[in-house]
């Protein structure tokens, strides 16, 4: 009776390293010589683009240790050996990276702005988090505050939006973009499921229309025509035109994202909705659209992920975001030449945003789950 | 759609596009200037945000003229393709963006050029180790050429005119240009002289790189306002005219003081100690006083912008007086 066997461990081959290896990357032949393929391109890149970007790098000062003012004294212009990146371009044009012209004595206005962003955010985001309901209120009122202390007014200097650029313009394109188009989008999306003609046809032209033309004819158009639809001494103000355009693009897109998700929400769920007395309305809002942006969430984060990649063509229009500040940095005669640094730089920025959305969109189907069968959980 | 403009539209009240342009300025208290998004020794922000070049001066003489007071100018920057429709729509008072002026932009688009701050013209760019002296000897050799320009039509005559041949490597962006030239895929790049200076001197060696000697168009630059509101052009073309003949009669930022006493007759009469040439175009008697004094001459502009010893290394050629061998020529301020 007491000779109960031991259990035995699996192979060694399987678990550990080792066996993650095996796993994942020596499991076919075929997987063995694109693992060591792609093994043999790290090990080329790696090391030097991190001396380049890091270990032979300016940041301030060059090798002599003196500071850094203009492109002769960096130390891959005077040593094109064994200089790395010049950082110095970016270390010294860093408040126009990130506020444009904006006056530095008012720039207090978009700190607290950036700041107030991230109060108004994080709690939307996360549902967890401790007084949300509290937090969501000022998520509500967080765009007039913003709106007003960026562009001043109540009590503030005015602060032209010419003056405005780099990362400020970026963010505000891109948050306003997203935050506006994803109700217009969904309103969009019924719309053109609509049993009643006149607003199911509305939906479509215009879902189509947009969706026809290129971002660029849509930032033209607000930039250039706009003006003439406008009544006789009312001028619009660039950033805002360029905000419509981008705003009108992004919901036509983020309508038949969403669209995706009602096609896929079963009949029974409308008709079980219906049959015990839920409105038009309570139905979509209650029964529907729960599910179907569940659904939609990775296509939502995918074109958000697109729509602010693409604020970068605000530059065509006049407007300097993030990248038409590097560009016009590197037509300064200071500087000429230091590309790389610049548009290194400028990815850096797009990939943090990016990618930062890409995990939240995964921590968020991981939450929701939204791999399970709709109808069973 | 209404309640979208309504929430995000900052409005404000805009005056009559084409009727007194100078008064609307002066209400405003600022100038508004069309600018380039950022180009090497014309308009680009420096450092500290602070718009410089050769057109940025010229926006600010304007600036000086009408308020005595250099600061007061809002850059607006502007594309090849928003510029127009920019100064059209009234949005900027003035255009001062590297525009050459053509019969068709003069005329047909409604605008008026008042004068050239800058003789510009299409040139080549080669490594120096291909050993050529003149474009003449270009023959069989690969161009990068900017897509859908004039450029490309200027290239194509001046090789037909000369009976030799090339191949075309099209590029979109000057920094495509600057990069297929580096790296050899091209034996010559071709854009306006003052591109390919900005091109040499952003290169890792400029000695490396040669500029030729032939010029195949004609690429007058200056500002332009819109057709119509002659009290305004004026105001901008003589603000770039007292810039020139400051330097014509030895007028600078340095000497401007000194010269109120000097017993030249223009000069006084430029620096409004004679005459009420002022009241004429509704500014202030000093306002040509102001533009040296604050501004500088068209040499002080030329040599801290674009001159030999700025990185851009872009000699006076054409752009020296007429008197200098060069074309530029401002009428007399009498």
């Amino acid at each position: 009776m007491n000779d109960i066997t031991e259990s035995r461990k699996p192979p060694v081959a399987t678990t550990g390293i080792l066996g993650w290896l095996r796993m994942n990357l020596f499991s076919t032949w075929v997987n063995s010589l694109i693992s060591l393929f792609v093994l043999y391109i790290l090990f080329q890149f790696i090391p030097w683009i991190l001396n380049w970007t890091i270990f032979a790098a300016d940041f301030k000062y060059n090798f002599n240790g003196e500071e850094i003012v203009n492109r002769e004294m960096c130390s891959r212009v005077l040593d094109p050996e064994n200089g790395g990146a010049c950082w110095a371009i970016i270390y010294v044009r860093f408040y126009q990276f990130m506020y444009g012209f904006y006056p530095r004595e008012e720039v207090w206005r978009v700190n607290l702005s950036y700041l107030m962003l991230a109060v108004a955010v994080v709690p939307l985001l996360f549902d967890n988090f401790p007084f949300r309901k509290h937090f969501l209120k000022f998520t509500y009122i967080f765009p007039v505050i913003a709106f007003f202390l960026l562009n001043g007014g109540l009590g503030l200097e005015s602060v032209s939006t010419n003056k405005w650029g780099g990362l400020l313009v970026t963010l505000v394109l891109g948050c306003t973009g997203i935050a506006l188009a994803f109700p217009l989008g969904i309103i969009l999306a019924l719309g053109r499921r609509s049993n009643l003609p006149v607003i199911s046809m509305m939906c479509t032209l215009f879902i189509e229309f947009i969706r026809g033309v290129p971002l660029i004819t849509l930032l033209f158009f607000g930039m250039v025509m706009l003006p003439l639809f406008l009544p006789e001494g009312i001028d619009m103000d660039g950033l805002a035109r360029v905000l419509v355009a981008v705003t009108l693009f992004q919901s036509a897109y983020m309508a038949e994202v969403i669209r995706g998700g009602l096609q896929a929400i079963p009949q029974g769920q409308y008709e079980a909705a219906r049959s015990i007395g839920l409105s038009y309305w309570q139905m979509n809002l209650k029964v529907v659209l729960p599910q179907a942006i569940r659904i939609s969430i990775p296509s939502i984060v995918n074109t958000s992920i697109g729509l602010f990649k693409d604020t970068t063509l605000v530059i065509i229009v006049g407007l300097l975001d993030l990248l038409g500040i590097g560009r016009g940095a590197l037509a300064d005669t200071t500087w000429l030449g230091l590309a790389y640094e610049v548009y290194f730089f400028v990815s850096l920025v797009f990939f943090i945003f990016t990618f930062a959305m890409s995990r939240y969109s995964l921590y968020l189907e991981k939450k929701l789950k939204t791999g399970i069968n709709m109808g069973a959980d | 759609m209404k309640k979208l403009l309504s929430i995000f539209a900052v409005t404000v009240f805009a005056f009559s596009a084409n009727a007194g342009t100078l008064d609307d300025v002066k209400n405003r208290g600022f100038l508004k200037c069309g600018v380039t998004t950022g180009l090497a020794g014309f308009a680009a922000p420096d450092d500290s945000g602070e718009w410089a070049g050769l057109d940025a001066d010229m926006c600010r003489a304007v600036a000086v003229a009408v308020f005595g007071d250099r600061s007061k100018v809002e850059f607006i920057t502007t594309t090849g393709k928003s510029r127009f429709p920019t100064l059209a729509s009234g949005e900027v008072d003035m255009l001062a963006r590297n525009t050459t002026w053509t019969i068709s932009r003069d005329v047909n688009l409604g605008f008026e050029f008042v004068g050239v701050n800058f003789y510009d013209g299409q040139g080549f760019m080669i490594p120096s180790s291909l050993g050529v002296s003149s474009a003449t000897e270009l023959d069989g050799a690969t161009v990068c050429i900017q897509t859908g320009t004039t450029t490309e039509l200027n290239l194509a005559d001046f090789f037909r005119l000369n009976g030799i041949s090339y191949e075309a490597l099209p590029i979109e962006t000057n920094d495509e240009g600057k990069e297929n030239l580096f790296a050899g895929r091209c034996d010559v790049y071709t854009t306006d002289a003052s591109g390919l200076s900005s091109t040499r001197a952003a290169a890792a060696d400029p000695g490396k790189w040669l500029v030729l000697p032939e010029i195949i168009s004609k690429e007058p630059l200056g500002p332009l306002v819109r057709h119509g509101d002659h009290q305004w052009g004026d105001v901008v073309r003589w603000s770039l005219n007292a810039m020139i003949i400051a330097e014509e009669l030895g007028v600078s930022s340095e000497n401007v003081d000194a010269q109120k006493s000097s017993n030249v007759p223009e000069v006084l009469r430029l620096l409004g100690v004679e005459g009420s040439y002022g009241e004429m175009l509704e500014l202030a008697p000093d306002w040509a006083y102001q533009i040296i004094k604050q501004i500088g001459n068209y040499s002080e502009s030329y040599e801290a912008n674009v001159g030999p010893d700025t990185p851009l290394e872009i000699a006076r050629g054409l752009n020296a007086l007429w008197t200098q061998g060069g074309i530029l020529y401002a009428p007399p301020f009498r």
